[in-house]
């Protein structure tokens, strides 16, 4: 038997025994830490030792250190396409997107007849395949990331529109009443009462909404873009066969989508620290 | 103080309409502590917001302070205790008690010392810092009165503020509550479907029952203001626990047939 093999059983037999031993500690604060950290380090080995054990070839499937050596190396290619679709593409989408959004639902609250039109549309332009408005903003917005962050706000508009209108809607007759008894006015309503008690159900929407920004940030550069970004990069690069590549960039999407959404939680937890959901 | 003069107010529901009140009239006076008691569904939290102007009589005339309802309203002439504490979970009790000082426009330092007379006045001192979800039902309770007393309205309206309680903790919420209204001077209608509590907290009793609902007797108690908790096994305690039960029955009979 290949000794490469042997080596990937005795990992992982050994990571497995190791991780349910220290997951008995479930009090010791730092096995919540060791526990899933071992299981990542023997899953980055265990990938390691199969494919040079099994002589993969490098298209199907890169040893995690080629990926790792790819990806120091084009740190300048990788910062650069991180800039065009992540920064610019994705978040001034998201941005712009959710943000309108928001503010359209303020408005569908206020006056209540919009709801019966503009939920509706934005249903419809939701359901619009992306493959097909892709190239269309490409025509009405150039090539650069602008018709990138155009799809963008048409992804994230929607989720983010519902879930902030349930919000709004969703308020304590009880809470309502009492601002009346004190003859509080609309915007003292708004934001005292209502938008407080409707921040878990905006924070939803925005957690919804930063992996859909990412995804379409990336897919629509397949529609045509300038010779930079990260989905002009994967497309190029399987054409030339070097999957390294494309596995180093899909690294950097799968860090951003984490860290963003990361950030978004933990805002979160800050504000909605007094809502059931948040408290343990 | 407050007059309710042959009140009707109807409900309309896809099942029909529902008479929640019939030809209601009442007088409450300066200084009372006025009980609604009665079943479920005979109007008495409707009739208390009707007060409120939290709803609109179809038929009649209701005056708070010589005022319309919605004129009092305007003019915070009265302080509402909800039945359930009604607290903002994303403020501390003192930001809770602080909200109504916000909306009326009161000044940083008036802000801090109503709030921290009310604290005071309600017995929280301690708790100012914690928010609703950390304080037992009773302190919820007793924050959301200091709420209500906070911008010192002459008339405080309380629906079934304790009915959540247990008797434990409402008894003695109910001899703080008298203690309360004997300092403060101030007008109470109180909702409550606990005879005791009607009968040991008021200066009048009003007795209602439903379908539709309807004021079936009016008790003015005989009892001195100042109570405690054992004049409860007086005869006149008992004697007037014995009316309101009465009328509540005949409500009742009068239902069935």
């Amino acid at each position: 038997m290949n000794i490469y093999l042997l080596m990937f059983f005795i990992i992982w037999i050994g990571g497995w025994w190791l991780n349910v031993r220290i997951s008995k500690f479930e009090t010791f604060n730092l096995a919540k830490f060791i526990v899933p950290s071992l299981f990542g380090v023997v899953f980055l080995f265990m990938w390691e030792l199969i494919v040079i054990g099994l002589t993969i070839n490098p298209v199907l499937l890169p040893a995690p250190t080629a990926i790792a050596s790819k990806f120091s190396s084009s740190l300048d290619i990788l910062w650069i396409d991180f800039v065009q679709t992540l920064v610019k593409g994705a978040l001034s989408g998201y941005i712009l997107g959710c943000g309108s959004a928001f503010l359209t639902a303020i408005a569908i609250d206020k006056f209540n007849f919009l709801k019966r039109g503009l939920l509706p549309l934005g249903n419809f332009i939701s359901a619009l395949p992306i493959v097909g408005m892709a190239p269309i903003f490409v025509m009405w917005f150039g090539f650069d990331w602008q018709s990138k962050c155009a799809i963008v706000v048409v992804m994230v508009y929607f989720p983010m529109l519902v879930n902030s209108v349930q919000g709004l809607e969703l308020i304590d007759p009880s809470r309502q009443d009492l601002m009346r008894t004190y003859n509080a006015s609309y915007t003292q309503t708004l934001f005292k009462l209502r938008l407080p008690s409707a921040l878990p159900f905006i924070f939803n929407g925005l957690k919804i909404c930063s992996t859909l920004a990412l995804i379409g940030a990336i897919v629509a550069e397949f529609f045509g873009s300038p010779i930079k970004g990260m989905g002009f990069r994967i497309s190029s690069e399987v054409g030339r066969f070097a999957l390294d590549m494309v596995w180093a960039e899909i690294f950097v999407a799968g860090m951003a989508g984490c860290l963003f959404y990361g950030v978004i939680a933990l805002i979160e937890r800050r504000t909605t620290f007094w809502h059931p959901s948040q408290q343990k | 103080m407050i007059s309710v003069s042959d009140v009707s107010l109807t409900f309309e529901t896809n099942d029909g309409p529902v008479n929640a009140l019939k030809n209601v009239s009442l007088e409450v006076n300066e200084g009372d502590f006025v009980s609604f008691i009665g079943p479920s569904g005979c109007g008495k939290t409707t009739l208390l917001r009707v007060i409120a102007a939290l709803e609109i009589p179809t038929e009649g005339r209701v005056t708070v302070n010589k005022m319309t309802p919605d004129e009092a309203r305007k003019a915070r002439e009265y302080g509402y205790v909800f039945q359930a504490a009604g607290l903002y979970p994303w403020r501390t009790v003192s930001g809770n008690i602080k909200l109504p000082l916000e909306i009326m426009g009161y000044s940083t330092s008036e802000k801090k010392d109503r709030t921290r007379k009310v604290i005071d006045l309600v017995e929280l001192n301690g708790f100012e810092k914690k928010f609703p979800w950390q304080l037992s039902g009773g302190m919820q309770q007793r924050a959301s009165i200091a709420r209500a007393l906070a911008f010192d309205a002459n008339i405080l309206l309380m629906d079934e503020p304790f009915g959540a309680l247990d008797e434990i903790v409402r008894d003695r919420l109910n001899g703080e509550l008298l203690n309360l209204w004997a300092r403060t001077r101030k007008t109470i209608c109180f909702v409550t479907h606990s005879i005791p509590e009607a009968v040991f907290l008021s200066t009048k009793i009003v007795v209602m029952s439903p379908r539709p609902g309807r004021i079936t007797d009016i008790i003015e108690s005989p009892l001195p203001k100042n109570r405690d908790l054992n004049i409860r096994d007086s005869q006149e305690f008992i004697k007037i626990a014995q009316r309101v039960r009465e009328g509540l029955k005949a409500g009742h009979t009068e239902d069935v047939i």
